[in-house]
């Protein structure tokens, strides 16, 4: 345990041969900076989560009631691809990258990303990625509508949209490929001397592993997707059986990518968390070695569980019981991750600002989701569970109250260090108790309608399902209309907040959990240009 | 919170007034009408149980630990960062409790696997978008698709409050007689559906290109609904399942009328202009209404208009053998008998709410078959 206290911070910022940014817009063009590319990301990452929430809304509206009321059923089909599609690659994925971007050098004392050139293209390739998988909205034809898991036969049904949401795919996964390498590289080789890798943030480690599940699957995605593209335009067979392919065999492949992709999302969450929970509680994180053992093995376990999402396909026996084994095992490493957060909490001295309130949400939901996860593992529920709104709750429950929760909580922890300002800490518990009510209303019923029958992906339902989609639906708007406090927080914060001053450490002793607290805020331009000797370590 | 959920959820329906709506507040999985059915029950309330009781230990420490341990009470932090003994614990406890639920899942998995020794078996079809049910050995064959109220209350947007059994009923329905084991073969004819009656307990995907198998035994004589719960394109939410369980005397009995039922010959006779439009309206309900709409304009991009199409519009012999022969696109519809055909030919150059109006009409005599019916 060691402080680390102003005397080497003057060194870094006063590093005046290192000119400033670029004078105007061209600036965030050209940019090269680890935190400007970081807002880049984050910026679009929330313009995405607008976007993809608005398909949501449309989705829930027409969920209000039963009978079709305000879109075509092809349309609506379209919504839930695309709301997937925009919410993974477009909001979650670019969030966590942009986090990365902006902290990873801040928090291993390195003075930017290994690879500066390549992070701008990553970025750039990312828009131009989406915005294509965007435009197929307006093809002849419509959107993708078989589903963000692209199965065939039906996406192949798709019209003139399917190469370009191909294309798209390929550009994101590139981009994906390209950011991974970059943070890989920048963890293993720009580390401040004194930054062994068991004294890395936890945050930091997280995103070690999550960068080579990426680098692991998206190649993966990316082969399935041709063979898909093959099959449509150049007469290949791969998954259609009058040539002797096997339409499952694009689910198998599929999985591998799709399993550690939620993955992908889900550990840098975890690594966010274990970095707020410690500052409120005033204790060292819980079991830090055994959090970096758990991470790695969920990451080991998310490649060898695939086909638990398709028990239903017709798998032998051998199958479903070896995936069904492999799945339950999952439940131990994220058990204790549980564990250990609720153990740092045990004996703090804890108080509730609004980062604090959202990570203990995420550990309360998250846990509710996972509840949920081991309940499917079981095969032989599974084949009720299976494709019902159930799983939807269940995801969803990983998702919204897991990462958006923290990548909430991440930005009102950190906007104080950006920006040099505070946010409106009343708007901010406003926000949150809105968002952690209302997610509830949201998805909470829809395990009730998947018990009671209720398939997912369909645009109408039964009128037994009436009552709680109705719930469900009022949850979703006062969740949706909750975003737009944080939209404001986030414009008011950047221009000025409320006005106090922020000390260098912004949270009580938050100098003591990390080298990003010791750096001036607002931040400067450019940090750790010398690095940094003394490492706070709370953990030994 | 829970407390303040539920709160929020009847203040909520106090003021929409929706006490008074038809459905019930159904929270947790039926428990069905097989045996396997119930095991899967019992498996998910073991496994629920066993989260219930975890949940509470966690958060009951963590919410006592948020009450006791802040700092506007005073809390001192303590510094301890690990502790062996605990960690080895909650790892081994997990553990202990996944073996035993793994035992009960596998006898449950294994015997939900074991479609040996059945009785009879039903070959089930999904096709966009309905179910083609084949009972091998019989000779019963029929298509199932959804019943016409539910077609027409989801199509023109009238409020399906009144409709019976509102996308959960189907115009002929799956026989099957009780306490006999019955072996169910999957296959489909265009993409992934599946096939799930949740009071039989499973869903089975139906893959086009292969077979799946599975079984059920149905304890109870009624009706039991379930959906296709694998999205299987525009119309995937409006493809019900209904099975029917009777007692082996009456299942008999259906099969006798339902085989004399496809052995009669249908009847060729005139109809008037009236006849003719009506049977036509259902026969387009039913098989044309998913691709060329209510309203005949078809899904731009996807599928054509009829509303004034030069195909519907002109000629009725190159109508008549289009239809039989069908395209790469459209299925032929040879499957339609040919006072069917005729109708439905007579309906879509006539009806007014496809905005076609040629004036003339077509009799089942006038179908000569372009296409044998063998060479499908």
């Amino acid at each position: 345990m060691s402080a680390v206290t102003a005397e080497h911070g003057h060194d870094d910022h006063h590093d005046d041969h290192a000119h400033g940014p670029e004078k105007g817009w061209l600036r965030w063009i050209i940019t090269t900076n680890h935190k400007d590319i970081g807002t880049l990301y984050l910026l679009f990452a929330l313009a995405m989560f607008f976007v993809g929430g608005t398909m949501a809304m449309i989705i829930r509206a027409e969920l209000f009631e039963p009978g079709m009321q305000f879109v075509d059923p092809k349309f609506f089909n379209s919504m839930t691809t695309m709301h997937a599609l925009v919410m993974v690659f477009g909001a979650v994925m670019p969030a966590f990258v942009g986090l990365a971007n902006w902290m990873i050098p801040m928090m291993i004392g390195a003075p930017d990303m290994a690879l500066p050139r390549m992070n701008n293209m990553s970025f750039w390739m990312l828009v131009a990625g989406v915005l294509l998988l965007a435009s197929t909205l307006f093809m002849e034809g419509g959107a993708p509508a078989g589903g963000w898991t692209l199965y065939p036969p039906l996406v192949l049904q798709t019209g003139k949209a399917l190469p370009f949401a191909i294309f798209s795919v390929h550009l994101l996964g590139i981009s994906s490929i390209m950011g991974a390498i970059n943070i890989i590289a920048t963890i293993l080789n720009m580390r401040a001397p004194a930054m062994t890798l068991m004294k890395m943030p936890l945050f930091v480690w997280t995103w070690l592993i999550t960068g080579f599940l990426l680098i692991a699957i998206m190649p993966v995605f990316a082969g399935a997707v041709t063979m898909l593209l093959t099959d449509k335009f150049f007469h290949t067979s791969f998954f259609d059986a009058a040539g002797g392919g096997d339409p499952v065999l694009y689910q198998h492949i599929f999985w591998f990518f799709g399993h550690p992709e939620v993955y992908v999302m889900i550990l840098p969450t975890f690594g966010v968390a274990s970095t707020i929970i410690p500052v409120f509680a005033r204790k060292p994180l819980f079991g830090y070695s055994s959090m970096v053992y758990a991470t790695a093995s969920i990451a080991f376990l998310s490649f060898i569980v695939w086909a638990h999402h398709m028990f239903t396909v017709g798998l032998p026996i051998s199958g479903e019981l070896y995936f069904m084994y492999a799945t339950m095992l999952i439940a131990i490493p994220t058990g204790v991750k549980v564990f250990n957060w609720t153990a740092t909490m045990w004996k703090g001295a804890m108080t509730f600002e609004t980062p604090m309130l959202f990570s203990i949400a995420f550990v309360v939901l998250f846990t509710l989701g996972g509840f949920t996860g081991l309940m499917m593992s079981i095969a032989p529920v599974d084949f009720q569970y299976h494709d019902t709104y159930f799983i939807v709750a269940h995801f969803h429950y990983t998702l919204v109250p897991a990462s958006v929760f923290i990548l909430m909580a991440a930005g009102y922890f950190w906007l104080p260090k950006w920006t040099g300002h505070m946010y409106n800490e009343k708007i901010g518990q406003l926000h949150f108790w809105l968002s952690a009510i209302s997610v509830n209303i949201l998805f909470f019923p829809q395990h009730f309608l998947g018990l009671a029958g209720m398939p997912r992906r369909i645009p109408d339902y039964a009128i037994q399902f009436a009552d709680w989609n109705m719930i469900s639906s009022i949850g979703g708007f006062i969740f949706g209309a909750s975003q737009l406090l944080f939209l404001w927080i986030v414009i008011d914060t950047i221009k000025g907040g409320t006005g106090e001053k922020v000390s260098d450490e912004v949270w009580e002793d938050a100098h003591k959990h990390g080298l990003e607290w010791t750096l001036p805020s607002p931040v400067p331009y450019h940090t750790f240009s010398t690095p940094p000797t003394v490492i706070p370590c709370d953990h030994n | 919170m829970k407390k303040t959920k539920q709160l929020f959820a009847g203040a909520t329906l106090a003021t929409l007034g929706l006490q008074s709506a038809h459905a019930d507040y159904a929270l947790n999985l039926m428990q069905g009408v097989t045996k396997v059915s119930h095991d899967i029950f019992d498996l998910h309330m073991l496994i629920l149980w066993v989260c219930v009781f975890i949940g509470i230990a966690v958060f009951g420490t963590m919410f006592y630990s948020m009450y006791y341990h802040r700092k506007s009470r005073g809390h001192k932090a303590e510094n301890f960062h690990e502790n062996t003994t605990v960690e080895i614990i909650w790892t081994i406890i997990p553990t202990i409790i996944l073996v035993a639920m793994a035992i009960p899942a596998t006898k449950t998995m294994i015997e939900l696997d074991n479609v040996q020794d059945s009785e009879m078996s039903i070959k089930v079809t999904g096709k966009q978008w309905y179910w083609d049910y084949e009972y091998l050995g019989t000779g019963v064959h029929f298509e199932s698709h959804l019943d016409a109220a539910s077609e027409k209350a989801h199509r023109d947007g009238s409020d399906p409050h009144g409709v019976p059994h509102y996308l959960l009923n189907v115009d002929r329905p799956l026989v099957v007689p009780v306490g006999k084991k019955i072996r169910f073969v999957f296959t489909s004819a265009d993409v992934i559906h599946s096939w799930w009656v949740p009071d039989l307990g499973w869903k089975k995907d139906a893959n086009p290109g292969f077979i799946n198998e599975a079984w059920t035994s149905v304890d109870k004589p009624g009706t039991y609904r379930g959906q296709c719960t694998e999205l299987c394109g525009r119309d995937h939410g409006f493809m019900p399942i209904v099975v029917i369980a009777m007692e082996q005397g009456d299942y008999d009995n259906w099969v006798k009328t339902t085989l004399a039922k496809q052995e009669e010959k249908p009847d060729l006779s005139d109809q008037s202009r009236e006849q003719l439009m009506a049977n036509g309206a259902a026969v387009y309900l039913k098989n044309c209404v998913s691709c060329h709409q209510i309203d005949g304009a078809g899904a731009p991009g996807d599928y054509p208009a009829l509303r004034g199409s030069a195909k519907v519009n002109a000629g009725i012999d190159p109508l008549i053998g289009f239809l039989q022969a069908g395209t790469s696109k459209m299925p032929s519809f040879a499957k339609l008998k040919d006072n069917e055909l005729a109708a439905v030919i007579t309906y879509i150059r006539n009806a007014p709410e496809l905005g076609n109006k040629v004036g003339d009409e077509v009799q089942p005599k006038a179908i000569t078959p372009v296409y044998d019916d063998d060479d499908k």
